[in-house]
């Protein structure tokens, strides 16, 4: 049985030549969630854009296979694939003080596509984002409904963001680092909010993070990623007892902890680094043989 | 937030009219020539020229002209045409719905090509198809309005005859119309005959008046909309299920299409500029055509009726164009 997106042997590289991803294979089924850890440049939400097909015009895939709900997605045409992703999938952005077209109010934001696309009347559209609204907490959804985003907070945003994308009852939802755009205290609501709504909907979620404190308490299993590599992927309650590979257990190390700030910040050791500049080399020298 | 807008542009408007008036009063009795001699048969005495002379009121110092010709304007009076022997009003007003038509028929054309260049161009961008787009551009910017208009009526009018090359209307059709807007009565009263044969005059002087500015429109508005492709809300919209062309049209287009509006705005002032070499080559019975007869015969008082209108009817789209600016950008509105 193979799980509902199922992403596997993904590579993508820059149309001039370098990697971004390097074989890339990784599972997520309905109700789980999948975490995505890395630093920044390591390629993490590079793997969501490939799911969704909204890849940088610069980059291409060159080579693997993105499952989803038992279809290859790269098997389709671009304009199938968009509306199959388009039903079964959904995003929740990075930023949301640019993710929301700031000429139109919200409520036809998150209305149009079910009215223009599935074909709802414009009646259930109209009672569904409400209800949406509601359920992430905005407290007076019908003048939300008729505001423009600048009239918003970034929370807010975030809020209305997370609501359209779980509008149409996607399968599939892919969160893109949706409070680092966001200050300290919204983000734990919106975090909370965000493990909330894919319990209570039990959508498959891939969650982009460079943050694992957010990891551990929203995710089920994870993937630590290094130069578009996954150098580990294992459960989360194990992960954080006993990370296998010395880059995750020098992540962990470096995070900082908000209830002892005398410990500083630590960097990667450079033999960290060197090991794993070492499996890249073998990597690619593999791939091209 | 609109009234507001609307009075200080009307105050503005009114102080523009007058410098306007006031330098063409100035400078077309400095210019050399001068209408009563070119009324008068040869031979005419010297009593005979201050006679008429002093009929029009040119034997008064030009501060005295205009006082008189501005009370009288002010009281809706334009003064009599030399040439014509007509109220300058009447004239003036008569002509006016023949331009407006050519020009407003030539902006719908740019908006059409150039909108519809921009979105292919867009939709293919980084393609042979954007590359063809940018070039044909090129070509259509770098050949002014009227040598359009000549190589129509060599290709279309005498090569091909396709077009009537022209007048504004057949002769020996005739609607009794009511209105001089021959297009849009035509149209309302269901004569399609009258309608296609007016269209077959207007096309080529329409379109040769559309091919700049629907070249700069496609410049502008593509390179707006490549800018907005890469917007987050643009590449949200990309998961949603849309189609490429409904991205571009419905999330892409609202906010690109601001920067185009201001200039197209800018750009129909040129346009309804260029009718008056245009109308001339064409022989369009409009207000350009009629300018151009008015500074041949010097006649003082229909060429400044026709730039006070000319001038007016410049302050009221640049005003339409500031209206649409705060509807279609909504954190002006709530400003």
């Amino acid at each position: 049985m193979i799980a509902y997106l199922s992403i596997r042997n993904l590579s993508v590289s820059l149309s001039n030549g370098p990697e971004i991803l390097r074989s890339i294979s990784l599972d997520v089924d309905a109700g789980e969630v999948h975490g995505l850890v890395g630093e920044s440049g390591a390629g993490k939400s590079i793997i969501g854009k490939s799911v969704l097909g909204i890849l940088p015009r610069a980059m291409g895939i060159t080579s693997g296979e993105i499952w989803l709900d038992g279809v290859n997605l790269l098997s389709l045409s671009v304009a199938q694939r968009r509306r199959r992703i388009g039903a079964l999938a959904a995003l929740i952005p990075q930023d949301p003080l640019t993710a929301l077209n700031p000429s139109r109010r919200i409520g036809p934001q998150i209305t149009r596509r079910l009215v223009g696309i599935l074909g709802w009347s414009k009646s259930a559209a109209q009672a569904r984002a409400l209800e949406l609204l509601k359920e992430v907490h905005i407290e007076n959804p019908e003048h939300v409904m008729r505001s423009y985003p600048h009239e918003l907070s970034g929370g807010m945003r975030q809020r209305v963001l997370i609501a359209s994308a779980f509008a149409a009852e996607p399968k599939l939802i892919i969160a893109d680092e949706p409070t680092t755009a966001l200050d300290v205290t919204v983000q734990k609501q919106i975090l909370r909010l965000v493990g909330e709504m894919q319990a209570r909907h039990r959508t498959a979620l891939l969650f982009v993070t460079h943050d694992l404190g957010v990891v551990s308490k929203v995710c089920d299993h994870l993937s630590v990623l290094y130069a578009g590599m996954i150098v580990e992927k294992s459960q989360m309650r194990s992960f954080f007892a006993a990370p296998s590979h010395p880059y995750s257990r020098a992540l962990l190390a470096a995070s900082p902890k908000y209830d002892d700030l005398s410990g500083g910040l630590v960097p990667v050791p450079q033999a960290v680094i060197d090991q794993l500049d070492g499996e890249i080399t073998a990597f690619d020298k593999g791939s091209r043989t | 937030m609109l009234s507001r807008i609307l009075f200080t542009r009307l105050l503005s408007t009114a102080v523009t009219l007058m410098g306007v008036a006031v330098i063409v009063f100035v400078i077309i009795r400095v210019v050399p020539g001068n209408p009563i001699a070119m009324m008068l048969p040869p031979g005419a005495t010297d009593a005979d020229i201050e006679r008429l002379k002093a009929f029009y009121g040119f034997d008064k110092s030009i501060l005295e002209q205009f006082i008189v010709w501005l009370a009288n304007v002010l009281q809706g009076d334009f003064g009599n045409s030399i040439s014509l022997r007509q109220p300058v009003s009447s004239l003036v007003l008569g002509r006016l719905p023949a331009t407006l038509e050519l020009s407003i028929f030539a902006l719908l054309m740019a908006v059409l090509i150039g909108g519809g260049l921009a979105l292919i161009g867009t939709r293919s961008r980084g393609t042979a198809t954007e590359a063809a787009i940018d070039v044909t551009n090129g070509m259509a910017l770098s050949i002014p309005d009227f040598l359009w208009g000549l190589f129509f009526i060599l290709m279309f009018g005498v090569l091909l005859p396709i077009f009537h090359i022209s007048g504004r209307i057949s002769p020996s059709l005739n609607l009794d119309f009511s209105t001089n807007f021959y297009l849009v009565e035509s149209l309302l009263r269901l004569r399609f005959d009258i309608f296609m044969d007016l269209i077959g005059h207007m096309f080529m002087p329409a379109l040769a008046l559309a091919i700049p500015l629907a070249a700069i429109i496609a410049q502008l508005l593509k390179q707006s909309l490549k800018e907005s492709m890469n917007l987050d809300y643009v590449t949200l919209a990309r998961t949603k299920g849309y189609s490429e062309y409904q991205v571009i049209i419905k999330e892409a287009l609202p906010n690109a299409v601001l920067p185009t509006l201001t200039l197209v705005g800018v750009q129909f002032t040129f346009l309804i500029g260029g009718t008056v070499i245009i109308e001339r080559l064409f022989s369009y019975e409009g207000l350009g055509n009629m300018a151009i007869d008015a500074v041949i015969n010097r006649d003082l008082p229909l060429i400044q009726g026709i730039v006070i209108l000319f001038a007016a009817l410049f302050t009221v789209i640049n005003l339409v164009v500031d209206m649409m600016y705060v509807v279609l950008n909504p954190k002006l509105r709530h400003a």
